[in-house]
């Protein structure tokens, strides 16, 4: 049949671009005429907002979302570093909610978490925040409150500096990327439980065997299925949900509904990109556009042009870009397995459309994705003293030739050269095939019917643009390349370090830290006030997850630069994406005394127990910890940052 | 009935289950009500891994036709609980469609742990309603084999104290995202003669079968299918000594469903 929706999204188009959706708020609805570039939002330091069920389509196709005053995404609240807000919550929905103002500086117990740091907002209620602001930059808010995220709640925050912005621009736009179901959420996390491949519609077939044998020989493409089948993981298991269901949003608006920010050839254009999708990382590029990063996790970087960039979920970035042709750019963000994107247009005038280019190939994990590094053809042969200096001066040179020597077979899994030999080592589960100089990682949580798989081998991939991205024919963004523009405060050596696993069971769905779910948890992860602490993270799943502390920054540690004045430049963030099989250390300045909330961002991994809790003690010999906690002297200014 | 006696012990087990853990953290209780903090608390932490839930499938339900005979197939399986303790419900049977009667009519109720990462010890009672009426108690292991086998094999000893085994094994193999062939043997086994049911010691049946399917979703798939089933070994010479043709090939159609 042609079906409704076909039929509707036409309709839609021919009412116009900005009639799209009443829904969405002014700020996000693409522009209809070319204005002063001046964001309509919501300002000032009071503010009320009510949370409530709204209708809400996406591509002509009508649902109901959980909304703040009415839309998806929330209104832009513009704040003013320096001074301090009040927001008053009006729950209006028949089940609690929260806000968590994501990436915010503030005291814990205003923080937003159900359960760690408040008590939620019980049906009718209302909440009131209150907090100064002590920072700059590129945040965004969200309930933290069951699923409500994955159905409309979160919206974008600007809090411009008390200074002058060192990001100079003639026109920005926020972005909001997000990723919106038909489904209820409950629902399709019982379908994950139940069968967590059951929403890739991308996994390898039978026909894909016999292309590898013709490609890899007979040998070579048996000893891959062998090896994968052995440990009962699956190369194609990039994203728990996909673009089956998934339509992928653009400030509210699907692709179809295209939307579009208009520009003047030449402007300098900041467009601020906050991904507030419940489940989806995403690549991120303007095809013929290059952007210059100037921003990450509301904290200025220095600048690095770049041609693509993954963008975890709850990460932001604010690039520059400059468009000098009349004619329409494209917006691309993919899902990070490419089972969809979402779209959006710059262009100079209403009504264009760019080019949009196809989904490209669905990429596959490979052997340094399971924590079995230095296999044949992995893109982490080069030796860890390879990685990081070098590399990144390259980089900033704005070459990829770090990637270059990878190896260059992802498509493949790197098993080319691997017959059954490998395989049946990595059946054991054990460390046979591991170059003699590699250490291996001691796992001392408890494993179970929780945890599946262990990195034996886990290496920084720092220095590694993220699954799918490592043969792109132009150049991507690495961590390895952010260096924070002001120099951090404090960058003291950590006192001790704490090693975190994260751990997964995908066939049973279950996700955890150290093989505990939140479910599980009585003690929390303590840091004591004042202490610098390393905390180091191995992925143990097939996955990346985007992990965030709430309340302070994490110092991202580069291996090669060895503290000092290079630390001093470490790129600061709220959220950072581990890879599968990597072993990453930040540095954590505990200054804010309370109990914060510590988990993947990925909205149903949380929910099924990735999740803890950070508990920052006072000092000892203060005996009032509810004085200490709050307006403490930390600030992050402009200078300090 | 035995079967429903049993099943509210296993239920009884699942709900005293121990009580969920609770978190220690408490800064929030100085700026908040303690005691709403801490029922907060407890809904929160449940809410992040302990959740429980309801799985409904019916991996077999079809029409079969052969050796000149039609019959109807289920088999069925439930479960419900959370990651770690659940209690299954499996049944699985034959109607004969020449006769009008069931051939075979049987359900277990199992308490199941998930005691490593693929696999969950089961224990618990199954009733036959056909033939005979006959309670066995029940240990088996369910899970997921190294390659992709799902692997289900129990053990059951019957109130007449007779020991009888079975093994079913599947794969899924994907031809397309949606058209998945599933081959499926299964093999069973006793310990003694059993003059009652006509097995004798040894492998006393088996079957090999292969169902494609299409997933028109997920969780609904029409298929279609072969199935060879025999009797084995002394078994089968009991088959024989009755002029009766120890083995049978069936074209099978149906769906298969989950929930």
């Amino acid at each position: 049949m042609l079906n409704r929706r076909h039929f509707l999204s036409r309709a839609s188009a021919l009412s116009g671009l900005a009639a799209t959706s009443a829904l969405t708020p002014a700020w996000a609805r693409s522009a209809a005429a070319l204005g002063t570039g001046v964001l309509p939002s919501l300002s000032g330091t009071d503010f009320d907002l009510t949370v409530g069920r709204t209708p809400f389509s996406v591509d002509g196709r009508a649902s109901s979302a959980i909304t703040v005053n009415g839309t998806v995404p929330a209104p832009l609240l513009r704040w003013r570093e320096g001074d301090e807000v009040r927001l008053r919550v009006h729950n209006t929905l028949d089940m609690a909610t929260s806000i968590h103002w994501h990436g915010i500086l503030l005291p814990f117990e205003m923080d937003g978490v159900p359960g760690v740091s408040f008590p939620g907002i019980a049906p009718g209620e209302t909440f009131t925040y209150r907090f100064p602001l002590r920072q700059s930059g590129t945040y965004w808010y969200h309930s933290h409150s069951g699923l409500q995220e994955q159905v409309g709640h979160y919206g974008p925050i600007i809090i411009d500096p008390a200074g002058s912005d060192p990001v100079g621009y003639d026109r920005e736009y926020v972005m909001v990327l997000g990723d919106w179901t038909f489904m209820d959420p409950h629902r399709l996390f019982a379908e994950l439980k139940k069968n967590g491949h059951s929403l890739n519609y991308n996994q390898r077939t039978l026909g894909d065997f016999f292309a590898d044998a013709r490609e890899d020989g007979l040998g070579a493409a048996l000893g891959d299925r062998r090896m994968w089948g052995a440990m009962r993981m699956t190369a194609t298991d990039i994203a728990d949900v996909t673009g089956e269901t998934y339509a992928y949003l653009i400030n509210g608006l699907g692709p179809d509904d295209n939307w579009t920010g208009l520009f003047r050839p030449g402007e300098r254009i900041r467009l601020r990109i906050i991904n507030a999708a419940a489940m989806t990382i995403f690549n991120v590029r303007i095809p013929g556009l290059p952007m210059t990063v100037v921003q990450s996790d509301g904290l200025n970087v220095q600048p690095i042009e770049t041609d693509e960039f993954q963008i975890g979920v709850a990460e932001t970035y604010d690039v520059v870009v400059t468009p000098a042709e009349d004619r329409a750019y494209t917006f691309v963000a993919e899902s990070i397995d490419r089972s969809g994107m979402a779209r959006a247009t710059l262009a100079p005038r209403p009504g264009m459309e760019g080019e949009v280019p196809a989904l490209r190939d669905r990429p596959l994990l490979t052997m340094a994705d399971m924590g079995m590094a230095h296999g044949h053809g992995n893109h982490n042969s080069e030796t860890p003293e390879e990685m990081a200096p070098d590399s990144v001066e390259s980089s900033h040179a704005g070459s990829h030739a770090a990637m270059d020597h990878g190896g260059g077979h992802r498509g493949h899994a790197g098993m080319d050269s691997m017959g059954s030999e490998a395989g049946h080592a990595m059946a054991g589960h054990g460390a046979a095939n591991a170059s003699p100089s590699s250490s291996t990682t001691v796992h001392d949580h408890p494993t179970g019917p929780g945890v599946a798989n262990t990195a034996t081998m886990p290496v920084s991939r720092l220095d590694e643009p993220g699954i799918g991205l490592e043969e792109v024919p132009h150049r991507t963004l690495r961590y390895s390349q952010l260096r924070s523009l002001a120099p951090t405060a404090d960058h003291r050596e950590p006192g001790r370090e704490i090693e975190l696993h994260l751990t997964s069971n995908m066939e049973r769905y279950m996700w955890s830290f150290d093989g505990v779910r939140f479910s599980e948890v009585v003690d929390p992860i303590v840091f004591h006030e004042g202490e610098r602490v390393r905390l180091t993270m191995v992925n143990d799943t097939m996955m990346p997850h985007p992990i965030h502390l709430h309340g302070m920054f994490f110092d991202l540690v580069l291996p090669g630069s060895t503290g000092g004045h290079e630390a001093r430049h470490w790129p600061r963030k709220h959220t950072v994406i581990v890879k599968p099989g990597e072993r990453l250390s930040v540095d954590v300045t505990a200054d804010e005394v309370g109990d914060w909330a510590f988990h993947c961002h990925l909205l149903y991994h949380m929910h099924a127990g990735m999740m803890q809790v950070v508990s920052v003690r006072p000092d000892p010999g203060d005996a009032n910890p509810s004085h200490h906690s709050m307006h403490g002297d930390h600030t992050m200014t402009g200078e300090d940052m | 009935m035995r079967v429903f006696a049993s099943l509210s012990l296993v239920s009884g087990l699942l709900v005293s289950s121990p009580a969920l853990a609770q978190g220690t953290w408490n800064a929030a209780d100085a700026y908040y009500d303690a005691e709403r903090m801490d029922e907060v608390r407890a809904v929160v932490q449940q809410s992040h891994g302990g959740m429980r839930h309801l799985y409904l499938e019916a991996d077999r339900l079809e029409y079969r036709s052969g050796s000149g005979e039609e019959a109807l197939l289920w088999d069925t399986q439930a479960w419900y609980g959370g990651d770690l303790n659940r209690l299954w419900l499996k049944s699985e049977g034959e109607y004969n469609l020449d006769h009008s009667e069931f051939e075979e009519a049987e359900i277990q109720a199992l308490y199941s742990r998930a005691v490593t990462s693929f696999f969950d010890l089961q224990a618990g009672i199954r009733q036959d309603l056909e033939p005979g009426n006959t309670t066995y108690a029940v240990v088996g292991i369910q899970g997921l084999a190294p390659y992709w086998l799902e692997l289900d094999a129990a053990a059951f000893l019957s109130e007449d104290g007779d020991l009888t085994g079975r093994v079913e094994v599947e794969y899924e193999l994907l031809i397309t995202q949606r058209l998945v062939l599933q081959p499926r043997a299964e093999l069973e086994w006793a310990l003694e003669d059993n003059p009652s049911r006509e097995t004798g010691a040894g492998l006393t049946e088996g079957s090999v079968g292969a169902r494609l399917r299409y997933e028109l979703k997920r969780e609904v798939a029409p298929y279609v299918g072969v199935s060879w089933s025999g009797r084995l070994g002394e078994t089968a010479d009991l088959a024989r000594l009755r002029g009766e043709d120890p083995d049978s090939l069936s074209l099978v159609a149906g769906i298969r469903l989950w929930f």
